[in-house]
């Protein structure tokens, strides 16, 4: 007899996490973050919500470039790299001033990104391929780079402005940081729901061949996407530079799949046409969070590791049992 | 009476809510060659299917020899003597062909002997796949058969792209089958050949078998045609035909979309025809006739081999579907798979071709995006509760979907390509009455239909397309029999 009540419940609750997964997600970040700060106290202070935000503020911003790609159907592999080689560029010319650093930095990513985009959209290489193939050319120009008297070799002195940017608050807990990465969201979820080029990614990832019957010349849109990719991933760069406070040729590297998990998480599908960058905030901070409650516990690397790999898969697990989502 | 070699009985198969095959009884006695015939959609390809192992029926028997067999696979169908040969020879491009041929288990060999009996042993089998002639192709498909030996060849409309000096030897094996006292089941369009080659036939309809006869006797092509199409020939003709005759034609007027000589295979007689604003122009082909490119061409998806399209009166040669479109001319293709964003909403779906311009990649003012699809959603009456995702919508409301957004986007020239298939009785009226309305708005349009009912119904002109060329052209009130005629590639007389 209950169940029978409880039934049209269910299917209404379950359809509201499918229409909203925000709210879904927001829950099992609340919980989770309830649970850290029975075992960490201080997750409960102000400093301890500011070194959350921090922590998660480069995760995201490189999981905003993994949730542009996967919107098309498409990953960028080669993220990190370009984080990488973007921020020691800067650090490198930090002697020319800000402008010219950060400048040059960009640059880095636009490069990065017109090659992926050529090679995604006109070339029509698989995406994987190409990121994957770029990543590598990337650390071996950085490696190139540094060897004797290489291009990056000499001063990797950090943009003051950088140190700044990641210290420094601007009101109470929310650390400049945060500000940055709040321009950067807001300009993305505006973008990809209210602008023509966010519906025509949405369109290319859902249905390439309606979108070429459309009109669409989805080179063009892959070409904006990796650029957009790569200009994130050297922002996320430069600042994780002033988190960390140094810079180093493989210093994002352990980003690379926490980026794609958070927007997995965040429930945009790997082969596009679904999600956002909503979800993605929620999947990187749920991500820094479980980071955070393992390193509470008392037991080797190694241990959490396999703890991490497992409770990404539960909640990816719960997730679609919820919402009734698949991958195909 | 002999037993026959091959009995079906009350076979049925139905995909979801689609019913494929209702109920067929074919019977194919030793030494016969056997015509499956029926319009498109009637079940022929199922019934095949079923009969090679692709596909399990539902219900009914199948039996060989008299022996009832429930045939698992390919393997198992062609252990039992039932080999196909299929429209499209499934054969890896990249493979040369012995290597095909070694993946399939076939001795190299043993096809260049065949094919050598068929006086074609110029086929060089270390030939890369994609380099061969697709009638070769066939022709290869043809001998890979032969070598199994087998009881009961199917042919599945193998002599649609065969020149005919191919198609001689094809019935020449058909000939030498006979002799064995081994059968075959022959499925074409052509009529002619039917009537030359077969001594039986049996015609479906709805996924039943409503007629067998001898082909070849007095007057066979009439009964032919007449059992393929049934009763419903008599045909509804109404609303459209009315507002038809109101309407004035400008002949004056240039056309709006000249075709000249369109090569839609190279070696095509090629395809001409014009179509003026408030022109609805019906197109009827069997399958296989180049109708599928021919659309693809005109929307700019692919390029013809040759010929000319001139749009008000300037020559198009689009690279792109863009292309078309800045034009004016737009596709609602055959496939709402092609069409549809399945996981987006209807108002994104309706706004895709908005957004193929660099210019509109800015902010969207939101309420005009609002006002046009809401205008195209009323027009079309889609029926909106699940707005969320395109894919929960029925396929009757997908396909006004797809129409709506060429109607939020402008058009002046509207290429439909079967745009009833799989849809409901009450919204293909729908869909009619939308078609005149656009035409009496001043679009010039295009249809193939493969229902040719629809002829009547909502177009000025017939053109019937066959063999990548339009063979005649007809008045909307030629009945569907002429209609049929001509598409079979025969003279009709009583025009």
């Amino acid at each position: 007899m209950s169940t029978a009540v409880a039934d049209p419940a269910i299917r209404d609750w379950r359809q509201l996490l499918v229409d909203r997964p925000a709210v879904a997600l927001t829950g099992v970040l609340l919980l989770l973050y309830v649970i850290t700060g029975l075992f960490a106290p201080g997750m409960f202070t102000p400093n301890g919500v500011r070194s959350t935000l921090l922590l998660a503020c480069p995760l995201a911003i490189l999981a905003a470039s993994q949730t542009l790609c996967m919107l098309t159907g498409g990953i960028d592999l080669s993220t990190v790299m370009t984080a990488n080689f973007a921020a020691y560029v800067a650090a490198n010319q930090s002697g020319q001033g800000p402008v010219v650093a950060l400048g040059l930095a960009l640059c880095v990513g636009l490069a990065v990104g017109l090659v992926n985009g050529i090679g995604v959209g006109v070339f029509k290489v698989n995406p994987l391929i190409m990121t994957l193939g770029m990543a590598s050319v990337l650390l071996g120009v950085v490696t190139v780079g540094l060897v004797g008297d290489g291009f990056l070799s000499g001063s990797t002195r950090l943009l003051p402005v950088l140190r700044t940017v990641a210290s420094g608050t601007l009101f109470g807990p929310v650390p400049n940081n945060v500000v940055v990465w709040a321009l950067v969201g807001a300009g993305l979820i505006f973008g990809l729901s209210r602008t023509g080029l966010g519906r025509a990614i949405y369109a290319v990832g859902d249905n390439p061949i309606a979108c070429r019957l459309a009109g669409v010349r989805i080179w063009q849109v892959l070409l904006a996407v990796y650029v957009l990719s790569a200009l994130l991933a050297s922002l996320g760069g430069l600042l994780f530079s002033g988190i960390s406070g140094s810079v180093g040729p493989d210093q994002t590297n352990a980003y690379l799949l926490p980026s794609v998990a958070a927007a997995v998480i965040g429930g945009t599908s790997i082969l596009g046409g679904v999600g956002g960058y909503t979800g993605t905030i929620l999947g990187a901070l749920i991500l820094t969070v479980l980071n955070r409650l393992l390193l509470t516990l008392d037991t080797t690397e190694a241990f959490r590791q396999i703890l991490y790999g497992l409770i990404v898969l539960a909640l990816a697990w719960v997730y679609v049992r919820l919402t009734g989502q698949r991958g195909s | 009476m002999t037993q026959p070699l091959l009995q079906t009985t009350a076979v049925a198969k139905t995909f979801g809510p689609v019913v494929a095959l209702r109920a067929v009884d074919l019977s194919v006695a030793p030494g016969e060659v056997h015509a499956l015939l029926g319009a498109n959609g009637a079940g022929k390809s199922t019934l095949v299917k079923i009969l090679t192992g692709v596909l399990r029926n539902d219900s009914g028997t199948v039996a060989v020899n008299g022996e009832p067999v429930v045939l698992h696979s390919p393997t198992e169908a062609r252990a039992r003597g039932l080999a196909p040969v299929y429209q499209d020879p499934a054969l890896i491009r990249d493979l040369t062909v012995a290597q095909n041929l070694r993946l399939t288990g076939v001795d190299p060999g043993d096809v260049h002997r065949e094919l050598a009996a068929m006086d074609l042993d110029g086929l060089d089998l270390d030939e890369q796949v994609r380099d061969v002639p697709l009638p070769f192709l066939r022709m290869l498909d043809l001998a890979r058969a032969l070598v199994f030996d087998p009881q009961l060849l199917i042919l599945d409309e193998i002599t649609a792209a065969l020149p005919p000096d191919l198609s001689e030897r094809v019935f020449a094996i058909m000939t030498r089958w006979k002799q064995r006292d081994r059968s075959v089941l022959f499925i074409s369009h052509r009529l002619a050949e039917v009537r030359e080659h077969c001594d039986m036939c049996t015609v479906l309809r709805d996924g039943r078998n409503v007629a067998s006869f001898h082909p070849g006797q007095e007057g066979g092509e009439s009964q032919i045609v007449a059992a393929m199409l049934g009763e419903a020939s008599a045909g509804v003709r109404d609303v459209a035909r009315e507002r038809r005759a109101a309407r004035e034609r400008d002949e004056e007027e240039a056309p709006r979309l000249v075709v000249r000589d369109l090569l839609i295979n190279r070696q095509d007689a090629g395809v001409s025809f014009e179509v003026r604003a408030g022109e609805v122009l019906g197109l009827a082909a069997l399958e296989g006739q180049g109708q599928d490119r021919l659309f693809e061409i005109l929307s700019g998806n692919v390029r013809a081999a040759g010929g000319e399209i001139l749009v008000d009166g300037q020559p198009v040669a689009a690279r792109h579907p863009y292309d078309a479109i800045r034009r004016g001319v737009v596709l609602v293709p055959s496939n709402r798979l092609m069409a549809l964003l399945p996981q987006r909403p209807i108002r994104e779906n309706i706004a895709v071709p908005l957004f193929n311009r660099l210019r509109r990649w800015g902010p969207i003012n939101a309420g005009r995006e609002r006002r046009q699809v809401a205008e195209a959603v009323t027009r079309l009456s889609i029926d909106t509760r699940a707005a969320a995702q395109a894919r929960r919508l029925s396929g009757g409301n997908q396909q006004k979907l797809t129409i709506g957004r060429w109607l939020a986007a402008g058009f002046r020239t509207l290429l439909l390509f079967d745009p009833t298939r799989g849809i409901d009785v009450g919204t293909k009226h729908q869909i009619y009455d939308l078609i005149r309305e656009l035409a009496d708005g001043g679009a010039a349009i295009v249809m193939f239909t493969s229902e040719l009912r629809e002829i009547g119904l909502v177009c000025d002109r017939a053109a019937v397309l066959h063999n990548g060329a339009i063979v005649a052209e007809l008045p909307p009130t030629a009945s569907e029999t002429d209609l049929l005629t001509a598409a079979h590639g025969l003279e009709v007389t009583a025009v």
